[in-house]
């Protein structure tokens, strides 16, 4: 109970902080030339896209940990991450296209890091629904390791070949070999978000992990 | 290392018999296979796009399909009358099971994918024979791909409910990129350009096979330990 109330505090927080990133997004950063407004929405894309893709390494890592340690709390890791990774590629997917009918004129295009996404997404559901479809605990959190574990292994695969395919998707400019490319406010702005991003997956965490706890204690045997 | 794979022939072989004597499931891929070309057939606007151009969807979305009919059974066959239990109490590592099953998921596959592929020449009238080598060569490449990751998840699959649904769904994801890669390779061979053009395709092939066998191999037993 007490883990689902500091997670509902940094939800808050995360929550608080987030109506702050609109506020200095929309008003204290300077509106991108060619885009104009609908280049802020990349403030909140960016975060949770980085962080759709950095919840599947994390559901990776407990997985392994999970098949050597056998602790249960590393399996409600897990899968409290995925379904916050589950969360913020639903957000990647609406902000997107959102944005994209303005700019490409097209709501959807199979461009390579769309389908990636997209594909993420997949996996997240997968994952869930094949902790739905088993009842034993036991062998649920092993079934959950074993498709985590593939999942994280997938990711490279895919991040590959999103330098392979000539792409509509812009070309990262922060995180690339050379110096981010991004005007310093623009930078400042992306990465307050991005901090805020981590404060609310966070939130979202902790507040899973402790649900999954009552729900245990409620059902000790299900 | 010897004994595993000599235990995984074994039961390679104890599947492969199975099958060959009862006959249902091969013919049922396959029939199910000529199916899937037909109604591509008739799902496409023969004026409006040349065969050339869709058949390289038109033969790995079929071979995917027949990949999960497969995948579906292999374990199954194992989840009735506890079979499954019989296995895991052999003297046998559980790495020779997952090769033994993966030794059987890829014969059946190519049985199938070996009637699928003439007929789907001749039904799209597409010219396979002067690039049959290095066709053959992706197919293989791929499949080994996507049957790995299959086997390992058909063994989970198989011990929850809706099993033949849940399957397709874990496991479609991981086979597209092999997939997207191979209908590249597939695209080029067809288009008459050498192979040598679809190198960074098959090395990325190449790449997932090492690193999902390998994986797969690792984590087969936590699908099954008690």
């Amino acid at each position: 109970m007490k883990l689902l109330k500091t997670g509902r505090w940094i939800t808050a927080l995360g929550f608080a902080l987030l109506a702050a990133v609109y506020v200095r997004a929309l008003a204290f950063t300077p509106v991108e030339r060619t885009q104009g407004m609908a280049q802020k929405i990349f403030y909140l894309h960016l975060p949770a896209a980085i962080w759709t893709e950095g919840a599947m390494f994390f559901v990776g890592v407990a997985s392994i940990f999970f098949l050597f340690l056998k602790d249960p709390r590393l399996d409600r890791f897990a899968e409290a991450t995925a379904e916050v990774g589950l969360v913020f590629g639903t957000l990647v997917l609406t902000t997107g296209p959102i944005w994209g009918k303005p700019i490409w004129g097209t709501w959807w295009t199979w461009d390579a890091r769309l389908t990636l996404t997209l594909l993420l997404f997949l996996m997240y559901v997968g994952y869930l629904l094949l902790r739905g479809a088993v009842t034993d605990p036991g062998l649920r959190a092993r079934y959950a390791a074993v498709l985590g574990i593939s999942g994280m292994c997938l990711v490279p695969f895919v991040h590959l070949s999103v330098y392979m395919f000539r792409t509509l998707h812009p070309q990262p400019i922060v995180i690339k070999p050379s110096a981010p490319s991004l005007p310093g406010e623009m930078l400042a702005t992306l990465a307050f978000s991005f901090v805020v991003f981590t404060v609310l997956g966070v939130g979202f965490v902790i507040q899973r992990y402790g649900l999954s706890l009552l729900h245990e204690e409620a059902e000790p045997h299900a | 290392m010897a004994d595993v794979w000599r235990h995984a022939w074994l039961l390679a072989r104890k599947d492969l018999l199975v099958e060959f004597r009862s006959r249902t499931a091969i013919v049922s891929a396959v029939v199910f296979t000529i199916l899937v070309l037909l109604v591509f057939n008739f799902g496409r606007d023969p004026t409006a796009a040349a065969a050339v151009d869709l058949a390289p969807s038109i033969l790995w979305v079929t071979f995917t399909f027949a990949a999960m009919l497969a995948l579906n059974r292999a374990f199954q066959l194992e989840v009735e009358n506890q079979a499954l239990d019989g296995l895991l109490l052999a003297p046998i590592s559980r790495s020779s099971i997952y090769l033994g099953k993966l030794i059987a998921n890829l014969t059946f596959v190519a049985v199938v994918e070996g009637v699928g592929l003439p007929l789907f020449a001749l039904f799209f009238n597409v010219r396979i024979t002067p690039v049959l080598g290095p066709l053959v060569f992706v197919i293989a490449l791929a499949t080994i791909g996507f049957v790995a990751v299959g086997t390992l998840f058909s063994a989970m699959t198989a011990r929850t409910r809706f099993a033949e649904l849940l399957l397709p769904v874990l496991l479609l994801p991981f086979m597209l990129p092999p997939l997207i890669w191979a209908v590249l390779a597939t695209a080029a061979l067809l288009a008459g350009r050498p192979l040598s053009e679809a190198g960074g395709w098959l090395r990325l092939l190449a790449a997932f096979d090492i690193v999902f066998v390998t994986l797969a191999i690792f984590l087969f037993p936590a699908t099954v330990s008690e």
